[in-house]
């Protein structure tokens, strides 16, 4: 009995760190930014009750409604795109050979680099002179230089054109994982049934791959509502708000034009559509199981 | 009947493809591929080594190769701000491994009321994106409550967010539940007291984790940018990431600096990842990934 009891005291001391910084970190600023939300937040003269106006103010905010039109757009073209590129990698470099280990490394690299960093680098790539690297390859094929990021068009898909640079090897490598779990038995059979390749991917390995492309579309989907850093890098949301998604437009409300009470509500507003996105995707799954 | 069962090792069924001409088209297919997954990080490291005052010069064939992107780097503050990032990985990784294992032992080792709303909350805490708490957030640091510290414009404000991480705890824990309660039986009967078996038997059996929640740790803490954003308001306590945007243009030095401090900052990850490329296999497939 008293043994037991000295466990648990044990167990809560070796949780308290983790806990304690979860507490401070994570549920505090939550419950803050719902509690801030409801105010005019001032610095000085203290914060003022002002109900849902907040929530009134970014609802109908044509620039938050832009937002998160682009934010969904971001999200789900990188998702599917890093989805089918990621697929179509992981079956090309499927297999045992010593040297598929080492293209799939030299694939993956762009998954652990520094947003920050890479985003610079592919900002350089994509300058809209005609002597900018990526126009200059799009000159070789004879294609006309284009504007990237430069133009209120292509800003959106060319920040999207890196995301899935960086995504799709993410999603090979897991794609590869599952390919390695289906029953090499099941190839055999159809290939004695005489099926072609094209049948055999379709009833075979697609379909063993669900649960896979499953937890990738969650993930990737809740990813993608959030997208902060690559946006504030390459365009800040521009050119002329063209690609200001969720967080950019939160971040300058909050912290440029000191709006933090609004600021907040779009926090929750945000909270919000990842909860409800998360649980749309987890009965879609389970509709699918069934 | 050895040919045989190759074939059916894949699902394209391609590198079994025998012949002169599929060994080209292999060739030049993951050519390709590596090209462009890796293209624009090779032309980073070489233009880092080229002088150049032309913003869209980003070359993959240098002139020549110069170490003055690096010298001018210096009198920009780089190596001051990839000193800071390093200062926050290090504590902030050592804080969030220690932290971790001791979690991790008393979720995988001890049987106590409330286990599950503990896993709960750690569940929640990988499923809450951090940057909706971003602006809370900096009101917290501001003001710590209880507490009343300001953590604005310190290391610490940068190193006490990541320290508690659940993908790490949760990784700790499974790992350790595989450890045979045998092994800690035994050392107790020999009369080891507890915090010696943990230091002798169970942490030396955990290293394979350990690797994979430190490399996993390292990028993590290293490729954070909402936070330092939100805490470093002086230069003097900028990390490299956040750095960069400010050495974009500059009109003495062209995009030289810029170019030499993306490669320092993208370098130690990269290197993380090829030094431990398999603890980092691992732990992706352990398919807990936050997102």
């Amino acid at each position: 009995m008293t043994h037991s009891r000295r466990g648990t005291a044990v167990a809560w001391l070796l949780l308290a760190p983790a806990l304690l910084l979860f507490l401070y970190f994570k549920f505090i600023p939550m419950a803050l930014g719902l509690w801030k939300s409801f105010f005019k937040v001032q610095p000085f003269l203290g914060d003022e009750w002002v109900g849902l106006d907040n929530y009134r103010t970014i609802m109908t905010d044509d620039a938050f409604a832009a937002a998160v039109g682009h934010s969904l757009l971001l999200a789900v073209g990188t998702t599917g795109g890093s989805l089918v590129l990621g697929l179509g990698l992981a079956l090309l470099i499927e297999g045992p050979a010593r040297y598929l280990w080492f293209v799939r490394a030299a694939v993956f690299l762009p998954v652990v680099t520094t947003m920050a960093a890479v985003a610079e680098v592919w900002r350089i790539m994509y300058h809209p002179a005609d002597t900018g690297l990526l126009n200059t390859i799009l000159g070789w094929i004879a294609i006309d230089p284009q504007p990237f990021l430069a133009s209120e068009h292509s800003s959106l898909w060319s920040i999207m054109g890196m995301n899935i640079w960086r995504g799709a090897p993410y999603d090979m490598m897991i794609f590869l994982a599952g390919l390695v779990g289906i029953d090499r038995t099941l190839y055999e059979a159809a290939a004695v049934d005489g099926a072609s390749t094209r049948r055999r991917l379709l009833h075979i390995t697609l379909p063993a791959l669900r649960p896979v492309f499953w937890i990738l579309f969650t993930l990737a989907a809740i990813r993608g509502l959030r997208v902060f850093v690559e946006v504030y890098v390459l365009t800040n949301g521009g050119p002329n708000g063209s690609s200001e998604v969720i967080m950019t437009l939160v971040y300058k409300l909050g912290f440029q034009r000191n709006e933090l009470g609004v600021a907040s509500a779009g926090g929750v507003v945000l909270f919000a559509a990842t909860l409800a996105l998360t649980l749309v995707v987890q009965l879609m799954r389970r509709r699918q199981a069934k | 009947m050895k040919s045989d069962t190759v074939r059916f090792d894949t699902a394209l069924g391609l590198d079994a493809k025998k012949g002169p001409l599929a060994a080209v088209a292999r060739f030049v297919l993951y050519a390709a591929m590596i090209l462009v997954f890796t293209g624009p990080l090779f032309g980073l490291l070489v233009s880092a080594f080229s002088t150049t005052l032309d913003p869209t010069a980003f070359t993959l064939w240098p002139d020549e190769l110069t170490l003055e992107n690096f010298a001018q780097a210096g009198e920009k503050n780089v190596y001051l701000y990839l000193l800071n990032s390093f200062v926050v990985v290090g504590f902030g990784l050592l804080l969030q491994m220690v932290v971790s294992v001791f979690a991790a032992y008393a979720l995988a080792r001890k049987r106590f009321r409330g286990m599950t709303f503990v896993l709960l909350i750690m569940l929640a805490t990988m499923m809450l994106p951090e940057e909706i708490i971003a602006i809370p957030l900096s009101l917290v640091l501001a003001d710590l409550p209880l507490i009343h510290a300001n953590l604005i414009d310190t290391y610490l404000g940068m190193i006490l967010p990541v320290g508690a991480w659940g993908f790490s705890i949760l990784v700790m824990t499974e790992f350790m539940k595989e450890v045979p309660v045998e092994l800690e039986e035994a050392a107790r009967i020999d009369g080891a007291g507890e915090l010696r078996t943990f230091f002798t038997i169970i942490l030396p059996l955990c290293r394979p984790a350990l690797g994979v929640i430190g490399v996993f740790g390292f990028t993590m803490i290293w490729d954070q940018y909402l936070l330092p954003l939100i805490v470093a308001n002086e230069p003097g306590h900028w990390t490299l990431p956040i750095a960069l945007r400010s050495l974009r243009s500059d009109e003495e030095v062209g995009i030289g600096v810029l170019l030499a401090a993306s490669l320092l900052a993208l370098l130690p990850s990269v290197i993380a990842f090829l030094a431990f490329q398999r603890q980092f296999m691992r732990g992706l497939t352990s398919g807990a990934i936050k997102g």
